[in-house]
Protein backbone atom coordinates (compact mmCIF):
# COMPACT_ATOMS: atom_id res chain seq x y z
CA UNK A 1 0.00 0.00 0.00
CA UNK A 2 1.67 3.16 -0.76
CA UNK A 3 1.40 6.37 1.63
CA UNK A 4 -0.86 8.14 0.16
CA UNK A 5 -3.96 5.75 -0.26
CA UNK A 6 -6.04 6.10 2.52
CA UNK A 7 -5.10 4.42 6.32
CA UNK A 8 -9.07 5.01 7.14
CA UNK A 9 -12.40 5.41 5.45
CA UNK A 10 -15.72 6.28 7.13
CA UNK A 11 -18.85 6.27 4.60
CA UNK A 12 -22.14 7.97 5.27
CA UNK A 13 -22.70 7.13 9.14
CA UNK A 14 -25.87 7.67 10.30
CA UNK A 15 -26.53 7.16 13.82
CA UNK A 16 -29.99 7.88 16.08
CA UNK A 17 -30.80 8.01 19.46
CA UNK A 18 -34.43 7.08 19.64
CA UNK A 19 -35.96 9.54 17.44
CA UNK A 20 -33.25 12.02 17.35
CA UNK A 21 -31.08 11.56 14.58
CA UNK A 22 -27.39 12.48 16.35
CA UNK A 23 -25.02 11.33 13.00
CA UNK A 24 -26.56 12.35 9.64
CA UNK A 25 -24.07 10.90 7.43
CA UNK A 26 -20.84 11.67 8.09
CA UNK A 27 -18.08 10.47 5.17
CA UNK A 28 -14.06 11.19 4.89
CA UNK A 29 -11.37 9.89 4.98
CA UNK A 30 -7.29 9.88 6.58
CA UNK A 31 -4.46 9.54 5.16
CA UNK A 32 -1.35 7.47 7.01
CA UNK A 33 0.04 10.23 9.71
CA UNK A 34 -2.47 12.80 9.54
CA UNK A 35 -3.94 14.54 11.95
CA UNK A 36 -7.37 15.43 12.30
CA UNK A 37 -9.23 17.69 14.18
CA UNK A 38 -13.29 17.53 14.97
CA UNK A 39 -14.56 20.70 16.12
CA UNK A 40 -18.05 21.92 16.51
CA UNK A 41 -21.16 23.01 19.15
CA UNK A 42 -21.09 20.26 22.18
CA UNK A 43 -24.33 17.74 21.01
CA UNK A 44 -23.02 17.28 17.70
CA UNK A 45 -22.24 14.27 17.21
CA UNK A 46 -18.60 14.44 17.31
CA UNK A 47 -18.12 11.81 20.24
CA UNK A 48 -20.40 9.66 18.80
CA UNK A 49 -18.62 9.58 15.33
CA UNK A 50 -15.77 8.54 17.49
CA UNK A 51 -17.31 5.59 18.75
CA UNK A 52 -18.88 4.37 15.61
CA UNK A 53 -15.64 4.13 14.17
CA UNK A 54 -14.14 1.68 16.65
CA UNK A 55 -17.91 0.17 16.76
CA UNK A 56 -18.17 0.96 20.71
CA UNK A 57 -21.41 2.64 19.69
CA UNK A 58 -22.62 0.50 16.45
CA UNK A 59 -24.28 2.85 14.12
CA UNK A 60 -27.72 2.27 11.89
CA UNK A 61 -25.76 2.79 8.85
CA UNK A 62 -22.57 3.03 7.11
CA UNK A 63 -19.25 1.91 6.93
CA UNK A 64 -15.63 2.01 8.48
CA UNK A 65 -12.66 0.45 6.28
CA UNK A 66 -9.18 0.42 8.19
CA UNK A 67 -6.35 -0.17 5.92
CA UNK A 68 -9.21 -1.46 3.37
CA UNK A 69 -10.84 -4.54 5.59
CA UNK A 70 -14.26 -3.84 6.48
CA UNK A 71 -14.48 -2.71 10.71
CA UNK A 72 -17.88 -2.04 10.49
CA UNK A 73 -20.43 -5.73 10.57
CA UNK A 74 -17.05 -7.06 11.11
CA UNK A 75 -18.73 -9.69 14.19
CA UNK A 76 -16.03 -10.94 16.35
CA UNK A 77 -13.55 -9.80 13.98
CA UNK A 78 -13.99 -6.29 15.87
CA UNK A 79 -11.44 -7.11 18.53
CA UNK A 80 -8.65 -7.25 16.32
CA UNK A 81 -9.94 -3.61 14.65
CA UNK A 82 -10.18 -2.66 18.17
CA UNK A 83 -6.37 -3.26 18.96
CA UNK A 84 -5.67 -1.33 15.68
CA UNK A 85 -8.12 1.68 16.47
CA UNK A 86 -6.62 2.70 19.95
CA UNK A 87 -8.70 5.22 21.88
CA UNK A 88 -8.13 8.08 24.86
CA UNK A 89 -11.21 9.08 26.67
CA UNK A 90 -12.11 11.98 28.14
CA UNK A 91 -12.17 10.52 32.33
CA UNK A 92 -9.13 8.59 31.14
CA UNK A 93 -10.76 5.64 32.10
CA UNK A 94 -7.63 3.67 33.47
CA UNK A 95 -8.36 0.53 34.95
CA UNK A 96 -8.49 1.50 39.02
CA UNK A 97 -7.16 -1.38 40.21
CA UNK A 98 -4.16 -2.04 38.31
CA UNK A 99 -0.85 0.41 38.45
CA UNK A 100 -0.01 2.34 35.61
CA UNK A 101 2.46 -0.18 34.00
CA UNK A 102 0.00 -3.07 34.27
CA UNK A 103 -2.48 -0.46 32.54
CA UNK A 104 -0.50 -0.42 29.99
CA UNK A 105 0.34 -4.35 29.70
CA UNK A 106 -2.64 -6.09 30.67
CA UNK A 107 -4.18 -5.90 27.12
CA UNK A 108 -1.05 -7.33 25.96
CA UNK A 109 -0.97 -10.14 27.73
CA UNK A 110 -4.70 -11.13 27.88
CA UNK A 111 -5.47 -9.78 23.85
CA UNK A 112 -2.30 -10.27 22.18
CA UNK A 113 -1.05 -13.26 24.32
CA UNK A 114 2.38 -11.82 24.91
CA UNK A 115 4.85 -13.25 27.23
CA UNK A 116 4.36 -11.13 30.76
CA UNK A 117 8.57 -9.90 30.67
CA UNK A 118 8.24 -9.02 27.18
CA UNK A 119 4.98 -7.37 27.50
CA UNK A 120 6.47 -5.35 30.71
CA UNK A 121 9.41 -4.00 28.93
CA UNK A 122 6.68 -2.63 25.85
CA UNK A 123 4.70 -1.54 28.61
CA UNK A 124 7.60 0.41 30.48
CA UNK A 125 8.91 1.77 26.85
CA UNK A 126 5.55 3.15 26.51
CA UNK A 127 5.56 4.83 29.67
CA UNK A 128 9.05 6.06 28.66
CA UNK A 129 7.37 7.72 25.41
CA UNK A 130 4.72 9.34 27.43
CA UNK A 131 7.11 10.66 30.17
CA UNK A 132 5.72 8.04 32.89
CA UNK A 133 7.81 6.09 33.42
CA UNK A 134 8.98 6.60 37.17
CA UNK A 135 4.97 6.28 37.60
CA UNK A 136 5.13 2.89 36.56
CA UNK A 137 3.88 1.12 39.74
CA UNK A 138 1.55 4.00 40.83
CA UNK A 139 -1.99 3.42 41.18
CA UNK A 140 -4.63 5.81 39.02
CA UNK A 141 -5.44 7.50 41.94
CA UNK A 142 -2.19 8.44 43.18
CA UNK A 143 -2.25 10.25 39.50
CA UNK A 144 -2.96 13.84 38.95
CA UNK A 145 -5.37 14.14 35.59
CA UNK A 146 -2.96 14.70 33.18
CA UNK A 147 -0.64 11.76 34.48
CA UNK A 148 -3.57 9.70 34.13
CA UNK A 149 -4.35 11.22 30.53
CA UNK A 150 -0.88 9.83 29.74
CA UNK A 151 -0.96 6.96 30.95
CA UNK A 152 -3.95 5.86 29.09
CA UNK A 153 -2.50 7.63 26.15
CA UNK A 154 1.09 4.83 26.18
CA UNK A 155 -1.90 2.14 27.07
CA UNK A 156 -3.58 3.20 23.52
CA UNK A 157 0.13 3.10 21.93
CA UNK A 158 1.02 -0.01 23.63
CA UNK A 159 -1.38 -2.18 21.06
CA UNK A 160 0.54 -0.43 17.68
CA UNK A 161 -2.41 0.84 16.59
CA UNK A 162 -2.80 1.86 13.30
CA UNK A 163 -4.63 5.12 14.46
CA UNK A 164 -5.24 6.72 17.74
CA UNK A 165 -9.03 8.52 18.54
CA UNK A 166 -9.08 11.21 21.38
CA UNK A 167 -12.25 11.78 22.50
CA UNK A 168 -11.84 15.53 24.37
CA UNK A 169 -8.74 14.29 26.13
CA UNK A 170 -8.18 16.99 27.93
CA UNK A 171 -11.86 18.58 29.00
CA UNK A 172 -11.26 17.23 32.44
CA UNK A 173 -8.12 19.14 32.78
CA UNK A 174 -6.99 22.20 34.44
CA UNK A 175 -4.85 24.51 31.63
CA UNK A 176 -1.26 23.56 32.64
CA UNK A 177 -2.23 19.62 33.17
CA UNK A 178 -3.97 20.14 29.45
CA UNK A 179 -0.14 21.20 28.07
CA UNK A 180 1.40 18.15 29.46
CA UNK A 181 -0.75 15.84 27.92
CA UNK A 182 -0.96 18.34 24.54
CA UNK A 183 2.39 17.90 23.95
CA UNK A 184 2.59 14.55 23.73
CA UNK A 185 -0.16 14.46 21.55
CA UNK A 186 2.07 17.07 19.61
CA UNK A 187 5.27 14.66 20.09
CA UNK A 188 3.29 11.83 18.45
CA UNK A 189 1.38 13.68 15.70
CA UNK A 190 5.10 14.47 14.79
CA UNK A 191 5.98 11.23 15.01
CA UNK A 192 3.64 10.40 12.41
CA UNK A 193 1.18 8.67 14.15
CA UNK A 194 -2.28 8.79 12.91
CA UNK A 195 -4.91 11.00 15.11
CA UNK A 196 -8.38 11.26 15.31
CA UNK A 197 -9.05 14.35 17.75
CA UNK A 198 -12.35 15.73 19.03
CA UNK A 199 -11.39 19.05 21.02
CA UNK A 200 -12.02 22.55 21.65
CA UNK A 201 -8.63 22.95 22.31
CA UNK A 202 -7.97 25.78 19.14
CA UNK A 203 -4.06 26.43 19.53
CA UNK A 204 -3.85 22.74 19.31
CA UNK A 205 -6.28 22.52 16.11
CA UNK A 206 -4.35 24.90 14.42
CA UNK A 207 -0.31 24.00 15.24
CA UNK A 208 -1.01 20.43 14.88
CA UNK A 209 -4.03 19.68 12.69
CA UNK A 210 -3.53 18.87 9.18
CA UNK A 211 -7.19 19.55 8.63
CA UNK A 212 -10.24 20.60 10.74
CA UNK A 213 -13.35 18.98 10.20
CA UNK A 214 -16.28 21.38 11.56
CA UNK A 215 -19.05 19.69 13.14
CA UNK A 216 -22.62 20.85 12.88
CA UNK A 217 -26.07 19.14 13.63
CA UNK A 218 -24.88 15.62 13.26
CA UNK A 219 -23.14 16.33 9.56
CA UNK A 220 -19.52 17.65 8.59
CA UNK A 221 -20.32 20.87 7.54
CA UNK A 222 -16.53 22.96 6.72
CA UNK A 223 -13.67 20.85 6.13
CA UNK A 224 -10.07 22.07 5.45
CA UNK A 225 -6.41 22.82 6.76
CA UNK A 226 -6.28 25.47 9.72
CA UNK A 227 -4.86 27.96 7.84
CA UNK A 228 -8.00 27.98 4.98
CA UNK A 229 -10.27 28.05 7.44
CA UNK A 230 -9.49 29.89 9.96
CA UNK A 231 -7.22 32.71 8.44
CA UNK A 232 -8.37 32.89 4.45
CA UNK A 233 -11.84 32.66 4.50
CA UNK A 234 -13.87 35.35 6.66
CA UNK A 235 -17.31 33.98 6.65
CA UNK A 236 -16.38 30.32 7.47
CA UNK A 237 -18.72 29.00 9.65
CA UNK A 238 -15.51 27.68 11.26
CA UNK A 239 -14.32 30.99 12.42
CA UNK A 240 -17.61 32.47 13.63
CA UNK A 241 -17.65 29.85 15.80
CA UNK A 242 -14.00 29.74 17.30
CA UNK A 243 -14.31 33.38 17.10
CA UNK A 244 -17.56 33.41 19.90
CA UNK A 245 -15.78 30.83 21.59
CA UNK A 246 -12.66 33.18 22.11
CA UNK A 247 -15.57 35.95 22.93
CA UNK A 248 -17.09 33.90 25.23
CA UNK A 249 -13.94 33.08 26.96
CA UNK A 250 -13.46 36.97 27.30
CA UNK B 1 -17.72 -35.90 88.47
CA UNK B 2 -16.60 -32.80 89.47
CA UNK B 3 -17.29 -29.49 86.99
CA UNK B 4 -13.82 -29.54 85.88
CA UNK B 5 -13.12 -33.16 84.75
CA UNK B 6 -16.62 -33.28 83.25
CA UNK B 7 -15.38 -30.20 80.87
CA UNK B 8 -11.93 -31.68 80.16
CA UNK B 9 -13.10 -35.45 79.83
CA UNK B 10 -16.41 -35.22 78.79
CA UNK B 11 -17.80 -31.91 77.61
CA UNK B 12 -14.78 -30.50 75.40
CA UNK B 13 -14.00 -33.82 73.34
CA UNK B 14 -16.89 -34.40 72.44
CA UNK B 15 -17.47 -30.63 70.89
CA UNK B 16 -14.13 -30.89 69.56
CA UNK B 17 -15.72 -33.64 67.33
CA UNK B 18 -18.30 -31.48 66.54
CA UNK B 19 -16.57 -28.76 65.78
CA UNK B 20 -14.32 -30.70 63.01
CA UNK B 21 -17.62 -31.08 61.54
CA UNK B 22 -18.74 -28.12 61.58
CA UNK B 23 -15.11 -27.28 60.05
CA UNK B 24 -15.73 -29.57 57.16
CA UNK B 25 -19.18 -27.69 56.63
CA UNK B 26 -17.79 -24.74 56.26
CA UNK B 27 -14.56 -25.27 54.34
CA UNK B 28 -16.67 -27.63 51.99
CA UNK B 29 -19.44 -24.99 51.69
CA UNK B 30 -17.81 -21.53 51.53
CA UNK B 31 -15.48 -21.79 48.59
CA UNK B 32 -18.45 -23.17 46.16
CA UNK B 33 -20.57 -20.39 47.58
CA UNK B 34 -18.50 -17.60 46.77
CA UNK B 35 -17.72 -19.24 43.29
CA UNK B 36 -21.39 -19.93 43.11
CA UNK B 37 -22.12 -16.59 43.69
CA UNK B 38 -19.85 -14.94 41.44
CA UNK B 39 -21.45 -16.96 38.87
CA UNK B 40 -24.99 -15.80 39.26
CA UNK B 41 -24.18 -12.26 39.56
CA UNK B 42 -22.60 -12.14 36.48
CA UNK B 43 -25.21 -14.21 34.81
CA UNK B 44 -27.94 -11.62 36.18
CA UNK B 45 -25.75 -8.87 34.85
CA UNK B 46 -24.11 -9.92 31.70
CA UNK B 47 -26.09 -13.09 30.96
CA UNK B 48 -28.74 -11.66 28.81
CA UNK B 49 -32.12 -12.62 29.10
CA UNK B 50 -32.63 -16.44 29.45
CA UNK B 51 -29.45 -16.84 31.72
CA UNK B 52 -30.50 -13.89 33.69
CA UNK B 53 -33.95 -14.67 34.34
CA UNK B 54 -33.14 -18.11 35.36
CA UNK B 55 -29.68 -16.72 38.04
CA UNK B 56 -33.03 -14.56 39.45
CA UNK B 57 -35.65 -17.13 40.07
CA UNK B 58 -32.74 -19.47 41.39
CA UNK B 59 -31.84 -16.26 43.98
CA UNK B 60 -35.88 -15.54 44.53
CA UNK B 61 -36.35 -19.11 45.35
CA UNK B 62 -33.77 -19.60 47.96
CA UNK B 63 -34.48 -16.15 49.36
CA UNK B 64 -38.25 -16.90 49.86
CA UNK B 65 -36.84 -20.56 51.08
CA UNK B 66 -36.74 -20.70 55.32
CA UNK B 67 -33.47 -22.59 55.09
CA UNK B 68 -33.94 -25.42 56.89
CA UNK B 69 -37.30 -26.26 54.63
CA UNK B 70 -34.52 -26.09 51.99
CA UNK B 71 -32.63 -28.56 53.60
CA UNK B 72 -35.51 -31.10 54.42
CA UNK B 73 -36.62 -30.90 50.96
CA UNK B 74 -33.20 -32.17 49.58
CA UNK B 75 -32.52 -34.78 52.49
CA UNK B 76 -36.16 -36.11 53.03
CA UNK B 77 -38.34 -34.73 49.42
CA UNK B 78 -36.03 -35.79 46.58
CA UNK B 79 -34.96 -39.41 47.99
CA UNK B 80 -39.08 -40.29 46.63
CA UNK B 81 -37.73 -38.86 43.30
CA UNK B 82 -34.86 -41.54 43.60
CA UNK B 83 -32.10 -38.34 44.95
CA UNK B 84 -29.99 -39.42 47.70
CA UNK B 85 -28.03 -37.59 49.69
CA UNK B 86 -26.34 -38.22 52.78
CA UNK B 87 -26.82 -35.67 55.52
CA UNK B 88 -23.09 -34.02 54.82
CA UNK B 89 -24.03 -33.99 51.31
CA UNK B 90 -27.59 -32.55 51.61
CA UNK B 91 -26.32 -29.73 53.99
CA UNK B 92 -23.42 -29.31 52.02
CA UNK B 93 -25.34 -28.06 48.74
CA UNK B 94 -27.87 -26.80 50.71
CA UNK B 95 -25.70 -24.50 52.59
CA UNK B 96 -23.71 -23.48 49.10
CA UNK B 97 -27.23 -22.37 47.68
CA UNK B 98 -27.84 -20.35 50.26
CA UNK B 99 -24.64 -18.77 50.21
CA UNK B 100 -24.25 -18.23 46.70
CA UNK B 101 -27.88 -16.45 46.34
CA UNK B 102 -26.70 -14.11 49.24
CA UNK B 103 -23.34 -13.60 47.93
CA UNK B 104 -24.82 -12.77 44.68
CA UNK B 105 -26.65 -10.03 45.76
CA UNK B 106 -23.72 -8.00 47.13
CA UNK B 107 -21.20 -9.04 43.76
CA UNK B 108 -24.26 -8.06 41.54
CA UNK B 109 -24.45 -4.63 43.95
CA UNK B 110 -20.66 -4.12 43.25
CA UNK B 111 -20.78 -4.81 39.76
CA UNK B 112 -23.06 -2.10 39.54
CA UNK B 113 -20.76 -0.02 41.32
CA UNK B 114 -18.17 -0.11 38.69
CA UNK B 115 -17.94 2.70 36.24
CA UNK B 116 -19.59 2.13 32.97
CA UNK B 117 -15.80 3.28 31.15
CA UNK B 118 -13.54 0.39 32.62
CA UNK B 119 -15.46 -2.11 30.56
CA UNK B 120 -15.88 1.09 28.07
CA UNK B 121 -11.86 1.27 27.66
CA UNK B 122 -11.34 -2.87 28.15
CA UNK B 123 -13.35 -3.13 24.91
CA UNK B 124 -11.55 -0.43 23.23
CA UNK B 125 -8.50 -2.23 23.75
CA UNK B 126 -9.91 -5.46 21.81
CA UNK B 127 -10.70 -7.53 24.90
CA UNK B 128 -13.63 -9.66 24.51
CA UNK B 129 -16.96 -9.14 26.36
CA UNK B 130 -16.17 -11.84 29.19
CA UNK B 131 -12.33 -10.94 29.38
CA UNK B 132 -13.36 -7.45 30.30
CA UNK B 133 -15.41 -8.80 32.82
CA UNK B 134 -13.35 -11.14 34.50
CA UNK B 135 -10.16 -9.14 34.05
CA UNK B 136 -11.26 -5.52 34.95
CA UNK B 137 -14.82 -5.94 36.49
CA UNK B 138 -15.02 -8.42 38.82
CA UNK B 139 -10.94 -8.17 40.30
CA UNK B 140 -13.03 -4.15 41.43
CA UNK B 141 -16.33 -5.48 42.37
CA UNK B 142 -15.12 -8.56 44.41
CA UNK B 143 -12.92 -6.18 46.22
CA UNK B 144 -15.70 -3.89 47.30
CA UNK B 145 -18.31 -6.98 48.37
CA UNK B 146 -15.58 -8.35 50.33
CA UNK B 147 -17.31 -6.73 53.83
CA UNK B 148 -20.51 -8.32 52.56
CA UNK B 149 -19.18 -11.37 51.31
CA UNK B 150 -17.35 -11.85 55.00
CA UNK B 151 -20.97 -11.03 56.74
CA UNK B 152 -22.50 -14.33 54.66
CA UNK B 153 -19.56 -15.94 55.67
CA UNK B 154 -20.63 -15.38 59.52
CA UNK B 155 -24.21 -16.23 58.85
CA UNK B 156 -22.60 -19.82 57.41
CA UNK B 157 -20.83 -20.62 60.41
CA UNK B 158 -24.22 -19.79 61.96
CA UNK B 159 -26.77 -21.75 60.11
CA UNK B 160 -24.46 -24.87 59.79
CA UNK B 161 -25.79 -25.71 62.68
CA UNK B 162 -28.98 -26.89 60.83
CA UNK B 163 -27.14 -29.48 59.96
CA UNK B 164 -28.37 -31.08 63.02
CA UNK B 165 -31.73 -31.31 62.12
CA UNK B 166 -30.60 -33.69 58.91
CA UNK B 167 -29.07 -35.98 62.15
CA UNK B 168 -25.46 -34.67 61.42
CA UNK B 169 -23.54 -34.18 64.86
CA UNK B 170 -21.82 -30.94 64.73
CA UNK B 171 -21.01 -28.37 67.18
CA UNK B 172 -24.53 -27.24 68.52
CA UNK B 173 -25.45 -30.78 67.66
CA UNK B 174 -22.89 -32.34 69.88
CA UNK B 175 -23.57 -29.57 73.20
CA UNK B 176 -27.19 -30.56 72.62
CA UNK B 177 -26.66 -34.16 73.01
CA UNK B 178 -24.09 -33.83 76.31
CA UNK B 179 -26.18 -31.17 77.68
CA UNK B 180 -29.73 -33.30 77.30
CA UNK B 181 -27.17 -36.42 78.57
CA UNK B 182 -25.37 -34.97 81.24
CA UNK B 183 -27.81 -31.90 82.12
CA UNK B 184 -25.61 -29.38 81.62
CA UNK B 185 -27.35 -26.90 79.38
CA UNK B 186 -25.52 -24.04 81.24
CA UNK B 187 -22.24 -24.97 80.90
CA UNK B 188 -22.32 -26.82 77.76
CA UNK B 189 -24.45 -23.82 76.21
CA UNK B 190 -21.36 -21.23 77.12
CA UNK B 191 -19.34 -23.18 75.54
CA UNK B 192 -20.27 -23.55 72.60
CA UNK B 193 -21.81 -20.42 72.09
CA UNK B 194 -17.99 -19.02 73.06
CA UNK B 195 -16.89 -21.51 70.38
CA UNK B 196 -18.81 -19.68 67.99
CA UNK B 197 -17.45 -16.53 68.56
CA UNK B 198 -14.15 -17.27 68.33
CA UNK B 199 -15.05 -19.04 65.09
CA UNK B 200 -16.93 -15.52 64.04
CA UNK B 201 -13.97 -13.57 65.37
CA UNK B 202 -11.19 -15.37 63.29
CA UNK B 203 -13.22 -14.80 60.28
CA UNK B 204 -14.14 -10.82 60.75
CA UNK B 205 -9.89 -10.33 61.63
CA UNK B 206 -9.48 -12.46 58.67
CA UNK B 207 -11.72 -10.50 56.25
CA UNK B 208 -10.09 -7.14 57.58
CA UNK B 209 -6.44 -8.62 56.64
CA UNK B 210 -8.13 -9.30 52.97
CA UNK B 211 -9.39 -6.23 52.74
CA UNK B 212 -6.11 -4.32 53.33
CA UNK B 213 -4.00 -6.37 51.42
CA UNK B 214 -6.57 -5.51 48.29
CA UNK B 215 -6.80 -2.36 49.38
CA UNK B 216 -5.73 -0.32 45.96
CA UNK B 217 -3.61 2.62 46.70
CA UNK B 218 -4.56 5.78 46.85
CA UNK B 219 -8.18 4.81 46.60
CA UNK B 220 -9.35 4.54 50.18
CA UNK B 221 -12.76 5.74 51.23
CA UNK B 222 -13.85 5.86 47.63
Amino acid sequence: MSDEEYILRVEDIHKKYGNSEVLKGVSFNVKKGETLVFIGPSGTGKSTLLRCINQLTVPEQGNVYLRDEEVTNSGAGINYFRQKIGMVFQNFCLFDHLSAVRNVEIALIKVRGMKPEEAREKALYELRQVGMEEWAEHYPAELSGGQAQRVSIARALAMDPDVILFDEPTSALDPELTREVLEVMKKLAQAGMTMLVVTHEMGFACNVANRILFMENGKIVEEGSPTDLLENNESSRTRQFVGGLVMGED
Amino acid sequence: MDNLTFIAEILLPALLTGLVVTIQLIVVSAPFGILAGIGVAVGRTYGGKIPSFLCKVFVMFVKGCPLLLLLFILYFTLPSIGITFTAFQASVIGFIMCNAAYNSEYIRGAIKSVKEGQIIAARSLGMTKYQSIFYIVLPQALRRAIPGLSNEFIYLIKYSSLAFMLTLVELTGAGKLIATKYFTYTETFIFVGAIYLVLVTITTIGAGMIEKKYAIPGAQGR
